[in-house]
C-alpha cells in the first residue's frame, strides 16, 4: 500500500513540475507587465502595487501597437479563409475520391510545408520589389500560404478520412453526383473538422515572424510580433521590457484562451498529423 | 531495430447499385463514374496546387537561379562610373567555403547543426517524461493540457522578448542563479539561451504527440509484461518505446525540421550578425536585408538541400510515416 501511495504523490509532484515548467514563464510575463515601470527591475513574485502603465506605454499612439494588431488580424484572418477554402477542396479529393496518384500529390503537398521560409522569401522579396507590393497586406498573406495551406490539406484530409464512406454511397444511390455528395452530405458533416483546422491555420500565421518582418518597412503596415520586436518605448531604459511584455501578454491571451476552450479539439488536429 | 508493423484493415472494395445493373451497363457505367471521379479531383486539387506552385514552385527555381547569378561591381574604366553586371556561375556558393564569407558560412552551418542536435535530443528526452508522467489518467487532466499547450501557442518572437527579459542582465535568471552573466551578448552563454529557449516553447509540444501515441498502446500488452515479471525500466525500452516510435519518430522528424530553419529565436532573442548564434536562415536573411540577392539565394539553397536530406533520412532510415494516414484506407 506504501508503494501505491509514494507513486501517487510522485506522479502528482510530476505533474506538478510540468505545470510549472510551462506556466513559470509565462507568468513571469504577466507579472512583469503588470509592475509600475519605476519597478521593473523588481523581482518579487508579485507586483505590488499593481499597475497598468505598462499597458497605457504599450498602445501610447507612437508605436503603433494597436494598428499592428488590426493588421495582425487582416493578414492571419486573410490567410486562414483562403487556405480553409482551398484545403476543403483538396482534402476531400484526397480522401475521399479514388484516383490515380494521390500518395504522390499528398506527398509534395506535405513536402512542401518543410521548405525553408528564407528559400522562399529571397526571390518572392526579389519579386515583390519589382511588382511593388512592398508594404502590401497581399505580400504577406500569399507567402503565409505556403506552411498554412500544407498544414490544413493534411488535417482536413485526416478529418475526411475518419467519415464512414456509407455517407456518400447512400447519396449517390439516392441520384446525387459526386459533387453533391461532397456539398449536400460531406460538408456540412465536416464543420468541427474545418473549425479546427482554422484555429491551426489562425495561431501558425498568427504567430509567424520572418514574412511580415521582410516584405514591410513602413510602420503602420507592420503586424505585431514586428512592431513588437522593434519597440523603442518612452520610459528611459535601453530596453524597454515592461513595455514589451505589455504589449507581449495583449498578444498572446487571445491564443491562451483557444487553447483553454479548444484544447481537447486542438489536441486532436495536432495529433491527427503524427499519430494514428 | 525492428519497428511493429502497423497493420491496416483491407478496406471493402464496393461500388454503389453493383447488385442491380446488368453486366454491361455495369462496365460502362463505372468507366463513366470513374472519368466523372477522375475529373472531379482535378477540379478540386488544381487550386491548392497551382497555388503552391506559385508560392513554393516558382519561388525554389527562382532561388536556384538568383544564387547562379554572380553579380560583380566594377568601375568602369572609360566612363569612370559604378558598373553592375551579372553573369551566370557558381561563385555564390563557392564563396561560401573560402576566405571570409567562407567562415561566416561555415560558423553559420556549424551553428545550425548544433543547434539542431542539442536541442533536439533535450526537447526529445523531455518530451517523453512529460508524456510518460501524463499517461495515468487523473483529474483535472484537460487543465494540465490547456496549461502544456501555452508554450506552443505563444508566438516564437513574443517568447523571444521574454526570455531576452529574463536573461537581462538585472533579469531574473541571474538572480535566481545569483551570477552576472551577460547572457544575450556574443559568446557560449547567448547560444544555451537559445537553447533554453527553444527547448521551453517545443518540448511539452513533442510531450502532447508522444502522450498520444502512448494512450494506442491496449492496457493488456502492460499486463502481460508485469505478469511476466518484467521491471519499470525493461517495460520501458522493451515494450513502450518501441510501440511508442512511430509517433515519436514523426514528431521529432518535424521539429528538427523547424529546428533547421530556426530564424525568429536567435534573431530577436540575440540579433542578427552575432557570431555565436547565426544560423543560416539569419545568415541568408541579413544578406537579403543587404540586397546580396545571390549570396542569399546560394545560402537559403544550401539550406533547402540540408533539409531535404535530413528529411530523406529520417523518412527511409528511421521509417517516419508522414503521409500515410491521409492515404491509407481505402484506395
Amino acid at each position: 500500500m506504501r508503494t501505491t501511495n509514494t507513486r501517487a504523490v510522485l506522479r502528482w509532484l510530476g505533474i506538478l513540475a510540468i505545470v510549472a515548467y510551462c506556466l513559470a514563464p509565462f507568468y513571469w510575463m504577466l507579472v512583469s507587465s503588470l509592475r509600475r515601470p519605476s519597478d521593473q527591475f523588481s523581482n518579487s513574485l508579485v507586483p505590488n502595487p499593481l499597475s497598468l502603465d505598462n499597458y497605457d506605454a504599450a498602445f501610447d499612439p507612437r508605436n503603433g501597437f494597436a494598428r499592428a494588431l488590426v493588421n495582425s488580424l487582416v493578414v492571419a484572418g486573410s490567410t486562414t479563409v483562403l487556405v480553409l477554402v482551398l484545403a476543403i477542396f483538396a482534402g476531400y479529393a484526397i480522401a475521399r475520391l479514388d484516383f490515380k496518384g494521390k500518395g504522390p500529390i499528398l506527398a509534395i503537398i506535405v513536402a512542401t510545408s518543410m521548405f525553408p521560409g528564407i528559400t522562399l522569401l529571397v526571390p518572392l522579396l526579389d519579386v515583390f520589389v519589382d511588382i511593388n507590393w512592398i508594404n502590401t497586406y497581399q505580400a504577406m498573406i500569399l507567402p503565409s500560404m505556403t506552411f498554412a495551406l500544407p498544414l490544413a490539406v493534411w488535417n482536413l484530409t485526416a478529418f475526411f478520412r475518419q467519415m464512414p464512406y456509407e455517407l456518400e454511397e447512400a447519396a449517390v444511390v439516392d441520384g446525387c453526383t459526386p459533387g453533391q455528395a461532397f456539398r449536400k452530405v460531406i460538408l456540412p458533416l465536416a464543420a468541427p473538422g474545418v473549425f479546427t483546422t482554422a484555429i491551426l491555420a489562425f495561431i501558425a500565421t498568427w504567430n509567424e515572424f520572418i514574412i511580415a518582418l521582410s516584405v514591410v518597412n513602413r510602420k503602420d503596415m507592420m503586424t505585431a510580433n514586428v512592431i513588437l520586436s522593434l519597440f523603442t518605448g518612452q520610459y528611459r531604459y535601453d530596453q524597454p521590457f515592461g513595455t514589451q511584455m505589455a504589449a507581449g501578454v495583449v498578444v498572446t491571451i487571445p491564443l491562451v484562451l483557444m487553447v483553454l476552450f479548444f484544447q481537447r479539439r486542438i489536441v486532436e488536429g495536432l495529433t491527427a498529423g503524427g499519430v494514428k | 531495430m525492428t519497428a511493429p508493423t502497423q497493420t491496416r484493415p483491407p478496406a471493402p472494395r464496393r461500388r454503389p447499385g453493383q447488385a442491380r445493373e446488368g453486366a454491361h451497363r455495369q462496365a460502362a457505367g463505372a468507366r463513366r463514374r470513374r472519368a466523372g471521379i477522375v475529373r472531379l479531383a482535378a477540379l478540386l486539387l488544381s487550386p491548392t496546387l497551382l497555388a503552391l506552385a506559385l508560392v513554393v514552385g516558382y519561388p525554389v527555381l527562382a532561388a536556384l537561379r538568383l544564387s547562379l547569378t554572380v553579380t560583380e561591381e566594377g568601375i568602369n574604366p572609360e566612363t569612370g562610373l559604378i558598373e553592375r553586371s551579372s553573369e551566370l556561375g557558381t561563385k555564390n556558393y563557392t564563396d561560401g567555403f573560402q576566405g571570409d564569407t567562407g567562415d561566416r558560412f561555415l560558423n553559420a552551418l556549424w551553428n545550425t547543426t548544433t543547434f539542431t542536435l542539442a536541442t533536439g535530443a533535450l526537447v526529445t528526452v523531455i518530451g517523453v517524461v512529460m508524456a510518460l508522467i501524463m499517461s495515468r489518467a487523473f483529474r483535472g487532466r484537460g487543465l494540465v493540457r490547456a496549461a502544456v499547450l501555452v508554450p506552443w501557442a505563444i508566438p516564437t518572437v513574443i517568447s523571444a522578448l521574454l526570455w531576452k527579459w529574463i536573461f537581462s542582465t538585472d533579469g531574473v535568471a541571474n538572480d535566481i542563479l545569483n551570477t552576472k552573466i551577460l547572457w544575450t551578448t556574443e559568446g557560449f552563454q547567448a547560444w544555451l539561451a537559445v537553447v533554453i529557449a527553444d527547448t521551453w516553447k517545443t518540448a511539452p509540444f513533442i510531450g502532447l504527440l508522444v502522450l498520444a501515441g502512448l494512450q494506442l498502446i491496449p492496457a493488456e500488452v502492460y499486463e502481460a509484461a508485469r505478469v511476466d515479471g518484467s521491471s519499470a525500466w525493461r517495460t520501458f525500452w522493451r515494450i513502450t518505446l518501441p510501440l511508442v516510435k512511430p509517433a515519436l519518430v514523426v514528431a521529432v522528424l518535424f521539429r528538427i525540421l523547424d529546428l533547421l530553419r530556426m530564424f525568429d529565436l536567435p534573431f530577436v532573442l540575440v540579433g542578427p550578425r552575432k557570431e555565436s548564434v547565426e544560423t543560416l536562415s539569419v545568415l541568408a536573411w541579413d544578406e537579403m536585408s543587404n540586397l546580396r540577392f545571390g549570396p542569399a539565394a546560394a545560402y537559403a539553397m544550401i539550406l533547402f538541400v540540408y533539409i531535404a536530406i535530413v528529411a530523406y533520412v529520417f523518412v527511409r532510415v528511421l521509417g517516419a510515416d508522414i503521409i500515410g494516414r491521409g492515404v491509407q484506407g481505402r484506395k
